[in-house]
Formats: structure tokens, sequence, C-alpha cells
């Protein structure tokens, strides 16, 4: 106990407090921008940490980190696009939302949601750490495969309508990131002999060419000046205090939507970009009225936004005990404390203890100051976008997506492939194909080819290399989830056929 | 009024662009240089060049920004430093040994050439070392082989992707001990590290920093370096055990073929001073430090290249029988 109380009192410093405000508010401009990642953000900022003290150097980049993932969800609530990976599902609840004037709620909602995703990571690191470390040593080439597999079951209702259409996306993105060198092997496929395409397509150049340019012509093709305006009873509807209890009143949705975010978080090289849509998947399956999921339902953005904040603390469960990052920011901070002699282990929390709890303990001040800072900042970017006419908004927002693409690696090649696919991205949305199971393709199609391979060759000793997919009892709890995934439309669509749904429907969101 | 004070503006940025190109060598450097990584930000390259970094704005009196460019394994970055980048200095590049050898022999749209630039130096050098779990059968390099020979094709390796110091390391240890080993690539050292702790590989063919960082989950059988390392003092030596196998994976900068020797000379000085001011943080992140500077490096290039070439020969041949 002793620790903790010492572990507060390093943080009462102004130095500290000021971080954790000027990183949460540095990081949500950053989640807000498409193209700028989390990664990016901790990278650029980590020689700054050189002269810091290790505490002040740890505490900045967790509440930056904090703040990114968060920032995502004002583009996807304002544009419909995805800040950062971490927000496609937030933008599938928030943008309807905004178009009926209520883009002040959606953010107040996100905001509360975020806030609360934010402290749970924090209490799952602070007292299940070891269990959680030991479960995430148990993924092995396999069990990804299997969890890539039940991620692709998600297509069946990412996919509004048609599910053959979902299926058709999904495809498209796994041959899209077939590109490239292979993970596995190195040999260069699909490049057309062409150097650069030896980098494949990188998924966040996809998530904005798919996302942000279908959206962005859309704009310009509606006769439109600037987005709706807000209703009175809109207002009333997004002060804080109802926004709170609203979201307090969905208390499954969060603990499920918590939970699903620690377990995606612990998986190494999985993190928020995986875990929102889980969570929403979920989310949408236990509600009571799924067939509103699409329309503007708080439920939806409430899963997306706690789970992908759980992961900023959750996914250092492995990084702190066993030195994993268990998502890509998590490599820059293990960066730091490298530099700074830290050894992740036992160690970290007993001979430095004070200070690990202490930045275990700011991330926790990070969550909560997204608050002000979030709805503060929220109407002020809020007001910007909505009094902004369309005809300066649409190549404003153009400009930035091709600086945000062409930052991510230097390439000029990303921004001409951004163009590519977002013009191929509008198009297939005229036939009903949509951005996320494209997307969503891309990112586990690489997931599953590296498990596949792994496992297979790692079988080589065996009759049927493909057995050692089928070894691990973890596997076949993960074989077990993916049937009744990809099951449920079909039994859900029987039970409906059997008994009716309740007409009778009282709170209308 | 305005439009005099723009125009004189316009006039001395003008003025300015002429006056930096006509300098040529001389007042090298007036603008700030361009330092491509040709890997992930928070990598070992990139956690390297940020040390690196503020070291060289002092030395060289110019703002050195770090960019990445990652893709293909490095050779993104690298085919396009070599067909657009201006020998002038003001863009340089990170390069690794042994990526530069073998992507060009085993990729046929690599797009640059191991030799196609100029070596400024190479500073530091991760040696390879056979690591496997701590609490494991393996507590020997002669456990390995023991069961290696017993079991053909069952103990796995795990290593940092494909034809890599890694997959290389791994190949010249079967070869030499007479062993079949089945080495399965990963996308980074990051993935390995729970691969290793949560026994979905035996073993892991890597740098010895690893084994360094995780003392306390791993055990490392054997380096392969000349000597012991001063941070693994109890660790033996390939080469004490009777295999021949002294490799690894070096970093280092390169400039545009035709890069002024001035420029050249300029570059290389700050390096080596810089690359003394941080040897100490590069010890305790498990690296160990070089000074190969301009003839010495392209030996090294060539020497590696050498070294690996009968290994590459077999993996060439053995891909072709398979087709």
């Amino acid at each position: 106990m002793d620790i903790f109380l010492q572990a507060m009192a390093a943080l009462a410093d102004p130095i500290v407090i000021l971080l954790i405000f000027g990183g949460v508010s540095a990081g949500l401009f950053v989640g807000a921008m498409p193209g700028l990642t989390a990664t990016m953000a901790l990278a650029v900022l980590l020689p700054f940490t050189f002269t810091m003290t290790p505490l002040n150097g740890l505490v900045g980049l967790g509440a930056v980190y904090m703040g990114a993932i968060y920032g995502g969800a004002f583009a996807a609530i304002l544009v419909n696009t995805p800040g950062t990976p971490s927000s496609i599902a937030t933008a599938f609840e928030g943008y309807p939302m905004a178009k009926q004037g209520r883009a002040i709620e959606a953010i107040s909602v996100a905001t509360v949601a975020s806030a609360v995703g934010g402290i749970a990571g924090v209490l799952f690191l602070l007292f299940l750490a070891p269990p959680l470390a030991l479960l995430s040593i148990r993924f092995g080439p396999s069990e990804y495969f299997w969890v890539a597999m039940l991620g692709l079951t998600l297509i069946a209702s990412l996919s509004e309508g048609s599910l053959l259409k979902g299926l058709l996306g999904g495809t498209i993105g796994i041959m899209l990131g077939t590109i490239g060198v292979s993970p596995i092997g190195g040999e260069s496929r699909f490049t057309l002999g062409i150097p650069v395409m030896q980098g494949g397509i990188e998924m966040i150049v996809a998530l904005i060419g798919l996302f942000v340019l279908p959206e962005l012509y859309n704009m310009a093709a509606l006769a439109q000046t600037s987005l709706g305006e807000v209703s009175i009873s809109a207002k009333e509807r997004s002060s804080f205090w109802r926004v709170t209890a609203r979201v307090f009143s969905q208390p499954a949705n969060l603990i499920r939507s918590c939970i699903i975010g620690e377990i995606v978080a612990i998986i190494p090289g999985a993190g928020g970009n995986i875990a929102n849509l889980v969570a929403y998947n979920e989310a949408k399956r236990a509600s009571k009225h799924p067939e509103r999921f699409g329309t503007g339902t708080t439920e939806g953005l409430i899963a997306s936004e706690s789970s992908n904040n759980v992961t900023v603390a959750g996914s250092m469960v492995p990084l702190l005990t066993l030195g994993i990052p268990g998502a890509p920011p998590d490599a820059v901070i293990l960066g730091v404390m490298l530099l700074h002699g830290l050894r992740p282990g036992i160690e970290l929390f007993t001979t430095s203890g004070v200070l690990t709890y202490a930045f275990i303990f700011s991330m926790g001040l990070a969550a909560i100051a997204m608050v002000p800072v979030g709805l503060l900042g929220g109407r002020l970017i809020y007001r910007i976008i909505f009094r902004t006419p369309y005809y300066f908004l649409v190549p404003t927002i153009g400009l930035a997506t091709i600086i945000g693409t062409f930052a991510l690696r230097n390439s000029i090649t990303d921004v001409f492939i951004m163009l590519t696919l977002g013009t191929g991205g509008y198009l297939l949305k005229q036939i009903g194909i949509m951005p996320a199971p494209v997307v969503l393709g891309l990112i586990l199609g690489t997931i599953a080819e590296v498990g596949y391979v792994q496992a297979i060759l790692g079988g080589a000793t065996y009759r049927f290399a493909q057995m050692r997919l089928f070894e691990n009892p973890l596997s076949w709890i993960l074989i077990a989830l993916v049937v009744v995934s990809a099951a449920w439309p079909f039994l859900a669509a029987l039970y409906r056929r059997i008994r009716p749904v309740d007409k009778t429907i009282g709170d209308a969101e | 009024m305005k439009k005099i004070a723009i125009g004189c503006v316009v006039l001395a940025a003008l003025a300015a662009v002429v006056f930096a190109s006509g300098a040529g060598a001389q007042g090298y450097p007036q603008k700030p240089i361009n330092y491509i990584i040709s890997f992930n930000p928070g990598g070992e390259s990139d956690v390297t060049a940020r040390l690196q970094q503020s070291h060289l704005e002092k030395i060289l009196g110019q703002t050195v920004t770090v960019t990445h460019k990652p893709g293909g394994g490095g050779a993104v970055a690298w085919s396009e430093f070599q067909r657009t980048a201006k020998p002038d200095g003001y863009t340089i590049i990170g390069v690794n040994i042994p990526h530069i050898i073998a992507q060009p022999i085993e990729r046929k749209d690599a797009g640059y050439t191991t030799e196609g630039w100029e070596l400024i130096i190479w500073f530091h050098f991760t040696p390879n070392a056979l690591i496997v779990q701590k609490d494991g059968n393996i507590k020997t390099l002669a456990d390995f082989v023991k069961l290696a020979k017993e079991k053909p094709k069952a103990v796995t390796v795990a290593g940092s992707g494909s034809y890599s110091a890694n997959h290389l390391e791994t190949l010249r240890l079967e070869k030499l001990a007479g062993l079949q080993l089945t080495y399965v690539p990963h996308t980074g050292t990051g993935p390995i590290v729970p691969a290793l702790m949560g026994g979905h590989v035996n073993s892991t063919m890597n740098y010895s920093m690893v084994g360094v960082q995780y003392k306390d989950q791993m055990r490392t059988l054997a380096v392969a370096t000349d000597e012991r390392l001063a941070v693994l003092p109890d660790v033996p030596t390939f080469k004490e055990l009777g295999y021949d196998i002294v490799g690894g994976a070096y970093r280092g900068v390169a400039v545009p073929k035709g890069t002024p020797p001035e420029i050249v000379k300029k570059l290389t000085d700050a390096f080596v001073k810089t690359t003394e001011l941080i040897a100490d943080k590069q010890r305790e992140m498990g690296f160990e430090v070089t000074y190969a500077t301009g003839k010495q490096a392209a030996d090294l290039v060539a020497r590696m290249k050498a070294n690996y070439a009968d290994i590459l020969k077999d993996l060439a041949e053995q891909r072709a029988k398979k087709q």
C-alpha cells in the first residue's frame, strides 16, 4: 500500500499535471487527423523524453497515447472518417447521429465512454496483470489464425444488408493485403515488378482512402452547403450529466465492451483496431434492437469508444510484465523504458515500483483529463466543421488526407494508392460494397496468413501439417466461437421467424 | 509597400536557394539533413537514429530530421534512395547487413544493389545468439544438437524475417552441425518473444540483445562472436563449442554514390564522434559498438557477402528444385 501512496505523491507535481493535460490535448489533435496515428505521435515525441526524468517521459507519452485513441472519434463522428483504425465502428453510429443534428451528443457520449474505458484498462493493469500476462503468451500461431477467422465472421454484421456483398468486400481486402513482400518467406508478390510496391498497401492508407474519399465525393455531390444545424432538444440531450447518466444506464454493454477490449489488448499485435469492431459486433448481437444499429444508436458508439480506450493501459499488461508490446504504440513505450534502463519484469513492480505505479495511475488521470479537454475541444472542432461551408471543408479535408497519407511513410506512392483505393471505394459503395469489410479483410488477412504459415511450418513432422491448427485447447475455444459467430445471423433470422419481434418499443434513443 | 516587402522576401529566398546550391561542399551543411530510416518508428534502427540525432545536430550545426519510409523489409526506402537521392549530403539513409546483401540476390525486383551507395559508417553490430526458454529441457548447445539429431525437423527455430541474419545463421548451424531444423520466420523480434515464452517454438536464433533484455525468462546457449560478450559473460561463443559461426546484423549509414569527398569526410567524422558519445548507452542496450568507415566499411560488406554466398547459393538451389 505504501508504494501506492508514494506513487500518488510522485504525481502531485505541477509538471506532471501539465504533461497529462498537454499530452491528452496533443494526442486528441493527432488522433483526430486521419493518417496521423498514435504510434507515429509517440515516435516523434520520443527524443523529447531523453532529457526528461523517466516518470515525466512515460507520463507524457501515456497521455498522448490515451488522447490519440480517443481523438479518432472526432473525425469518425463529424466526417465519417475514423481518425485512427481504433474508431472504425465509431463512425457507424456517430456519423448518422451527426447527420441528425446530434453531433455534440455523440461527442459527449464518446468522451464519457472513452474515459470509462481508459479507467477500466488501468484497473485491469493494476489488479489482473500477472494472470492476464500468462494468458497472453498462450496465443501461438494457430490461435492467431483462429482469432483472424473470428474477426472475419464480423463481416456478416458489418455488411448492412447483403451478406454476399460483405464477403466480396472482405475478399477484396484480403487480396489487397497480399500485395508486397510476404510476411513469411519474404518473396515479393503482385508488385508488377515495381520496386516501391514491395511496401504493399499499408492498412492506414487503405483506411483513409476507403473511408474519407467516398465521403468527400458525397459531400461534393450533394447540393447542401454545410452540415445540419442542431435542434434545441438535441442540445438539451447533450448536457454532460444527462449523457453520463445515459452511458452508465448501459452497464452490461460497458462491462462487456471493456472485457472484450482487455482480451484483444493482451493479444500481442492486436489493439484498438480490432477491439472496437469486436465490441461493436457483440453489442449489436446482445442488443434488443439490432436492426437500429447503423442509424445512430448510442449503444454501438459506447461499445466502440469504451473498448478502444481499454486497450491503452490494457495492452501494457504484457509490456510491463513480460516486455511484450500488446499493441504497436507500446513498442515505442518499451523503447523509452529501455533507454532509461528500465527492464520489464517483476523488478518493475518492486524495485522501481513507485515509478511504475505512478505511470499506471497517470494513465487513469489522463483518462479523466479527456473529459474536460474533449468536451471543450469537441465543441470547438464541432463549431469549426459545422459552420464551415462544404466548398471550404471538402478541399481542406482533401488536402489534410493527402498530407496525412504522405506523412505515414513519406511515400508519394502511398498517396496515389490512397487516391486509387478511394475512388474505387466510392464506386464499390455505389453498388453496395461498404469500406468496413474491405479494411477488415486487409487487417485480418495478414494475421491469418502469418498464423497459418507458421503453424504449418511448425507441423513439419506431422502427417498432415494442418493438424497443428487443431491441437491446443485455446484453439478449440476459438473454433467454437468462430462456428457460433458465423452461424449467428442465420440462427437470429430463424429465431425471429419463429417468434416475431416485440413491436412495442419504449425508448427510441 | 506590402507588395515590395513580399517581393523582397521572394528575392531573398531565391538568392538563398541559388547560394545554397552553388556553394557546394564548402559550407556544408547549410540546410537541414534528412536522415531516412527504412523501418518502423520505435524499432532498433529508429531508436538509435534518435539517440544520434541531437549529437549530430550539435556537431554539424544543422537540423537533422529523422524520417521513416518503412516497407519491404527496408527495400522500399533503399530502392527509392538509389534511384532519386541527390549526392549533396542532405539526404542520408540507414543501411543494414545482411539485408542489403541478401535482398538483391533473392528478389528479382529489389530495385537496388548492394554496392549502389557510398558507405559512411557501420556504427553498431548485434551478434546472433541461439536462445531457448529458461526452464526448458535444453540447457546447453550440446543438448540442443542432440535433440535436433534425434528428431529431424522437429526442433523449431524462430527468427526475424527470411534471408535475414537470423535465417542465414540458422542455416549455417544446420550445415556445420549436420542438423535438420525447422526455421519459422516471424515479422520482427517483437512477436518472437511471446512465441518462445509460450512454448510455440523451441528456440530462436536471434540477436544477443534479446538474451540480455529477457535474462529472467530465457537462456542464451551460444553467441556468434569471436569473443564472449561483456554483457553475457557466462555464455560461450559458437567458436568455443567447435562451430565456426560468427555473424549478426550491422547497422550503418550511407550517402548516394558521387557525393563530394569533403562532405563524406565531414559526415564520417560527425558519425564517428556521435558513436563515441552514445557508446555506453548502446552497450547497455546490448549492441556492440563498431567504427567501420571508408574502405573498411566497404570491405566489411564484401567479406559478409562472401561469407553468406554459399548459404544463399544453397537456398537458391533448393528453391529451384521445389519449382
